[in-house]
């Protein structure tokens, strides 16, 4: 389809709805909020599981589940959260708001952009189907090799994990190179790097791990697809394959993806903190590059996962100071952020609320981390309860902390109304509460001896106390959220008007209406600092943008809208599919991507 | 005030108009050939990883060895190809749609050599010496390895040869030059890749193996 000049004014001024719209739609801030509702849902339902665990290991020798549905519940949940809804939330804001804060009016590649989306949503639904086909995936979220391999996992549940995670892998590549290439060139009139919300930075150099990291999983996963499939023996030491080789290049990716899951939430923090504190951030030039810094050492520090294989004292020492050198740029960044608080007039608004809490909570997880850091420790604590409450402490009282920050600070850009305040508060102090309930006793029961993924345990150990405190903090978080979704529902249809810019915040995305317009920015803004809202009211083209020109005259063209991505990724899970359910489907799979891709090649696409 | 989005530019999202001078398309080849970069290298970090850790024959280097003359010829074809690759960039950006056919037909010509060697020495290895892809951990890491890389070849003739029809439907011209210039960099990309095979798999070889 082309729209020809004369349709052009209206095509861009009417909003197009209906389901068909969202089906072939590419506009970015659309594909952010397929993302973010997707990933919001996964994370329900990797609440849901953590919940049947908890439930589980309320009291001793429960029966709640059975082992079997017990391991597949926990190694779901970590899939899930990790997989299915921290990474999508991410995009989601990444989609939604990188374009908006670089002042651009979409991304480099629309198309691919809702390509990825797709093969997002498929996976994710590929990987879930294991549930009612033959059961989950029962191996832990890292899947070590041989547990994956055919003799320790006959069925098809490997297959799911491993095909699954290989598509949602290229959901994630194609929008990495797809937001490296935006954030290089798409950038507004004057928005130079240093210029860029520490949000896009931190999302920038994510895009960047994700790009170099995904491939050596990719590889993984498709030596244990022929381990499984074509009778090669990669992972199966009878047979001169070797397993410890999984575990190098799964934490190749694994160490890289703590960081992919958790810098986009120091950006969000890094945006949000001065908007409440009213000043800039303490630092800034030391936030973008203490980021940096964080993913290079991020990839030369895996085998911290794998001490306990024995790699030898040089290896050991190695890798351990690799990995303590990194408690150095991320304390860096806590700094800033305790600076650009201090002496600050901080309005403890609900998302300044959970991104001081994110601060706090973050540095118990960077503490414990540093203490698994050194080898003879980390002997101690692996596989214990304790590396649990560091991982929590990390990726739930950091990124999903983070995440919910931002949420409360920009969903009023997207809904147009304001979140209700003070459910936003009931939210956060259940939440907080809850989280350290849940998650502070299992440092102590994890020290105790308490083994993580562990069906049951017996009375007489002094960990039923702390179990049960953990359950209910489990159940206590629940509730919050409960809370978040009422205040979004209620607010979306009678909140207060949002406005441009409510928090009085500094960056781009402020300076248009609330939610957006299609276009964006009727005309691309000039950006002449790190706040250009707050350069003072002489811009009158940032404080009213849309003012003098309207977008017919900017001879503003919007991408057309388009099947073939949803077509092509279609095409992709369904080749991937195929491996599971016969090689026919992996015929017409690639028939599909084939077509998918010469379609939308050929194409016009404005 | 001056603004960039002029009426008369037709600023859309389309124009690679952008801060860097960069242009989209071609950015995204080098990230994506950035990303492969790290495919390539686990796989070979693999293949040494796992090199001489066979417990089974054929061993090479002991039951078979790699026919060195052979894959020399056929590694000299795959270089030639990137020659005709810059020959074919070369007629686009002057305009020269002929010539571009000729030099696009030549590149897959050459490509399709090479993935007929491949072919050759994958069925000698496995007709003469029973060496599957689940004989050993040699022969799984070897084919593996320059499966993936054949695919890759595979993948590159199949798109120039997409140029090559789509320039008779009349569809190429010396202003859509950028199409054969991002599909070089990917061919000359599978060809640095295959040096490094080459060295490391052939040249290296005979590693023996068994315990
Ligand atoms: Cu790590």
């Amino acid at each position: 389809m082309t729209v020809n000049v004369g349709q052009l004014g209206h095509a861009v001024a009417a909003k197009p709805t209906g389901l068909w719209s969202w089906l072939t739609t590419v506009d970015h801030k659309r594909i952010g909020i397929l993302y973010g509702v997707t990933a919001f849902i996964f994370f329900l339902i990797g609440g849901i599981e953590a919940l049947l665990v908890r439930m589980q290991l309320f009291v001793p020798g429960a029966t709640v589940l059975t082992p079997d549905q017990y391991n597949q519940l926990f190694t779901m949940h970590g899939t899930t959260m990790v997989f299915l809804a921290i990474m999508p939330l991410n995009a989601a804001f990444l989609n939604y708001f990188v374009p908006l804060m670089i002042g651009a009016r979409d991304v480099a590649f629309p198309r691919l952009n809702a390509f990825s989306y797709w093969v997002f949503l498929f996976g994710g639904l590929l990987m879930n189907l294991s549930f009612v086909i033959g059961g989950a995936p029962d191996f832990g979220w890292f899947g070590y090799a041989p547990l994956t391999e055919r003799q320790f996992s006959p069925e098809l549940r490997a297959d799911f994990w491993a095909i699954g995670l290989q598509v949602l892998g290229i959901a994630s590549l194609a929008a990495s190179f797809n937001f490296i290439v935006t954030i290089i060139n798409m950038r507004a009139p004057g928005m130079t790097l240093m210029r860029m919300p520490p949000f896009v930075w931190m999302q920038f150099v994510t895009q960047w791990l994700l790009a170099l990291a995904l491939p050596p999983i990719a590889v993984a996963l498709i030596l244990l697809i022929f381990d499984r499939h074509f009778s090669t023996n990669f992972y199966l030491s009878e047979w001169g394959g070797d397993p410890i080789l999984w575990q190098h290049l799964f934490w190749i990716f694994g160490h890289p993806e703590v960081y992919i899951l958790i810098l986009p939430a120091f950006g969000m923090v890094s945006d949000i903190l001065p908007t409440f504190a009213r000043k800039p951030l303490f630092g800034y030039t030391f936030v973008v590059y203490s980021g940096i810094a964080i993913g290079f050492l991020g990839f030369i520090v895996w085998a911290h996962h794998m001490f306990a294989t024995g790699m030898g004292p040089v290896a050991d020492s190695a890798f351990a100071i690799a990995t303590m050198l990194i408690a150095i740029p991320t304390g860096v960044k806590i700094f800033n952020w305790i600076g650009t608080l201090w002496l600050g007039q901080t309005a403890y608004k609900t998302p300044a609320l959970f991104a001081v809490a994110f601060i706090a909570m973050f540095i118990i997880g960077g503490l414990s981390g540093v203490m698994h850091a050194s080898p003879p420790a980390d002997l101690q604590q692996t596989d214990s309860y304790f590396i649990v409450a560091h991982f929590h402490y990390v990726l739930f009282g950091g990124a999903i902390f983070g995440i919910t920050a931002g949420a409360y600070y920009w969903l009023p850009k997207i809904l147009g109304r304001m979140l209700n305040e003070r459910l936003g508060q009931i939210h956060f102090w259940l939440m907080l509460i809850g989280f350290n309930l849940t998650f502070f006793p299992m440092h102590f029961v994890g020290l105790n001896g308490m083994p993580r993924r562990t069906y049951t345990y017996p009375a007489g150990f002094g960990w039923e106390l702390m179990n049960q405190l953990e359950t209910i903090g489990a159940f206590i978080i629940a509730i919050s959220f409960l809370f978040f979704i009422y205040n979004v529902l209620v607010s979306m249809r009678s909140g207060a008007i949002a406005g441009n810019n409510p928090w009085g915040a500094g960056t781009l995305e402020w300076s248009i209406p609330s939610p957006p317009p299609v276009y964006n920015f009727a005309t691309l803004p000039v950006v002449r600092s790190l706040y250009p809202l707050w350069d003072g009211p002489n811009d009158s083209r940032l404080t009213t943008p849309a003012a003098s020109t309207t977008p017919e005259e900017a001879h503003v063209h919007l991408p057309n809208p388009s099947y073939w991505p949803l077509v092509t990724a279609f095409g992709v899970t369904l080749a991937g599919a195929g491996i599971i359910f016969g090689f026919v489907l992996t015929g017409i799979g690639i028939l599909i991507l084939l077509a998918g891709a010469y379609s939308w090649a050929l194409e016009p696409a404005s | 005030m001056t603004t960039t989005a002029h009426p008369a530019q037709h600023a859309t999202v389309f124009d690679d108009h952008r801060r860097t001078g960069l242009i989209n398309r071609k950015t995204v080849m080098w990230v994506f050939l950035g990303s492969e970069c790290m495919f390539f290298g686990s796989l070979i970090a693999t293949y040494m990883s796992l090199r001489g850790r066979s417990l089974n024959p054929p061993y090479p280097g002991a039951e078979f060895s790699f026919d060195i003359p052979f894959t020399t010829v056929s590694a000299t074809v795959l270089l030639i190809s990137s020659l005709a690759m810059v020959l074919a960039v070369a007629a686009i950006q002057r305009g020269d749609i002929r010539g571009t056919r000729i030099w696009l037909l030549a590149t897959c010509g050459l490509g399709m050599l090479f993935l007929g060697g491949q072919f050759y020495e994958f069925t000698t290895f496995f007709v003469a010496e029973g060496l599957g892809i689940d004989t050993n951990i040699f022969g799984s890491s070897f084919y593996v390895l320059t499966g993936f890389h054949g695919a890759h070849v595979t993948v590159g003739v199949l798109w120039l040869l997409s140029l090559v029809i789509l320039s008779f439907r009349g569809k190429l011209s010396q202003s859509s030059s950028l199409d054969v210039e991002i599909a070089g960099l990917y061919w000359h990309f599978v060809d640095i890749v295959w040096i490094v095979i080459f060295v490391l798999v052939y040249l290296l070889a005979p590693h023996g193996g068994g315990h």
